[in-house]
């Protein structure tokens, strides 16, 4: 595997990294260290200066208008993307382009101008309400949210759980069992947040400040049938379809946090004296950093191996599901022995410390917990579907 | 915890500042008819977290404000986000106070009870 970057690649690393340092930093120190969105009339400043870029609207496919980049080149402007406070959950402050729902590209024409269109010109705020209080990680057996049909519409009742952004949101994916248990029972409807019987009941929160999740009920929701996205029964594939796509970027992001922090570890072990000496000097100290060292660079050879072979065209489920659990466990790892070199500091909220690790600590949980990577994995491995 | 603050209201006198921590946090401030008047967030700039905002306050009370209550939380931008939607939801419109909130920031809640 060759990890030289191209010419372009490199021209792309140094833009963006300029652009965190310039733009981003600076604009955070005037934030509170919690802060996860900046006024947006500053939002388009910035939003202006990626497009100028090139590279507004990242996971934009090139024919919708997206930067036409490999996953690769998505992988490194990932990493660049999140070395800053917020940068976990709120690269860049989303000034590359927020959370985009990629199943609506797979919208009919008519649904595509009424709701994909919008999204991407930024007018509009779309969810994803996939997860349930029953569970997440296993859909196709999880949902409980019932849509019944009621002549042209559908008539929803459920609870949905940790969703992001739905408060915000002017509609939205949701997945609802229109048929019997298993994968071909769950059909996806795109929802209008403002109709009767959608209703965001409260905010979930947790340790990650940034994208807080909430929970929806829906009571007798009425959603026309030519919402359906897809099929009907066909809920399960759009959900699923892009899952290993994203846990690449995903896995990229993680890695960029371990590499800022690892970089301040290394700064502050050289500066900070105990005893007489620096820390860089202790024994103890040098295999911390030496452990980082080595967590970053298995993590990142493992991120771009998958990144490269779904470029190639060729299966990378399994490589995906590696790089992201190898990547959040990691990353995890790397900020955790970055804020113990810190000492007092790494803990406190003068430095981005303790927020990297709070939400690397999700990080291992979102997108598929470590636990069902290792499922999926065992599964590609054994050549056996899951029970 | 409830989407809505339900606590007992306080004076908002230095007296009642004793015995409240320099935590971070939220509170709310009400007029003498118990009416909120706004909803304020201690985040980690402010200098003695709660008790810092609450004596800025009593110093230049906001629309009569003349009682508080707190909660100490660590999710205090969620927190405050949720109680500003959940006022929002229940009364059409921000606490008169609360002219430090840009509308276009918050989401829509529809808490029940």
């Amino acid at each position: 595997m060759d990890l030289a970057l191209t010419d372009e690649q490199r021209i792309i690393v140094d833009m963006v990294r300029r652009f965190v340092r310039e733009e981003i930093v600076p604009l955070e120190d005037t934030l509170d260290p919690d802060a996860d969105e900046v006024p947006p009339e500053k939002l388009e400043e910035l939003v202006e200066k990626t497009k100028e870029m090139g590279l507004h609207g990242l996971d934009t496919p090139p024919e919708y208008g997206g930067p036409d980049i490999d996953l690769v080149t998505r992988c490194l402007i990932a990493i660049e993307c999140s070395q800053h406070r917020a940068g976990l959950y709120a690269p860049c402050y989303y000034a590359f382009g927020g959370a985009r729902q990629a199943q609506l590209f797979e919208a009919t024409d008519a649904q595509k101008n009424k709701y994909l269109y919008p999204m991407l010109r930024g007018e509009k705020k779309v969810f994803f309400g996939l997860s349930e209080p029953s569970g997440g990680s296993d859909p196709g057996r999880s949902i409980q949210t019932r849509a019944v049909r009621d002549g042209d519409h559908w008539v929803l009742n459920g609870t949905k759980l940790w969703i992001s952004g739905a408060d915000r949101a002017d509609y939205g994916l949701l997945f609802a069992r229109t048929g019997g248990p298993g994968r071909s029972g769950v059909t996806a409807f795109i929802v209008e947040t403002e109709w009767e019987g959608f209703n965001v009941r409260r905010v979930v929160h947790t340790l990650r400040s940034a994208k807080y999740a909430t929970e929806i009920q829906l009571e007798d929701l009425r959603v026309p049938h030519e919402n359906i996205l897809g099929e009907e029964g066909g809920g399960f594939a759009i959900a699923n379809d892009r899952l290993a796509l994203q846990r690449v970027p995903y896995s990229a992001e993680c890695l960029g946090i371990a590499i800022k922090a690892h970089e301040m570890a290394t700064e502050y072990a050289k500066i900070r004296e105990t005893f007489g000496a620096p820390l860089a000097h202790r024994q103890g100290i040098q295999w911390m950093l030496v452990e980082n060292e080595i967590d970053i660079r298995a993590a990142k050879l493992l991120v771009f191996d998958a990144a490269a072979k779904a470029d190639r065209g060729e299966p990378f489920r399994t490589e995906s599901a590696i790089a992201k659990l190898v990547a959040s466990e990691n990353s995890f790892r790397v900020v955790d022995r970055s804020m113990q070199i810190h000492g007092g500091l790494g803990v406190a909220k003068d430095l981005p410390l303790e927020r990297w690790f709070r939400e690397m600590r999700i990080r291992r949980v979102g997108e598929g917990p470590s636990e069902v990577q290792k499922h999926v994995i065992a599964r590609d491995i054994l050549n056996e579907s899951l029970r | 915890m409830p989407v809505r603050m339900d606590k007992p209201w306080s004076p908002l006198t230095e007296d009642s500042l004793k015995t409240v921590a320099a935590h971070l946090g939220v509170y709310q401030l009400a007029d003498d008819a118990d009416e909120i008047v706004y909803i304020g967030v201690a985040d980690a700039r402010t200098l003695f977290g709660i008790k810092g905002e609450l004596r800025k306050a009593i110093a230049d009370p906001p629309a009569g404000a003349c009682k508080f209550r707190y909660e100490v939380n660590m999710a205090y931008r969620t927190r405050h986000a949720e109680l500003l939607q959940a006022y929002q939801h229940d009364h059409g419109k921000l606490p008169v106070g609360n002219t430090d909130i840009d509308p276009r920031m918050l989401g829509r809640l529809r808490p029940g009870g």
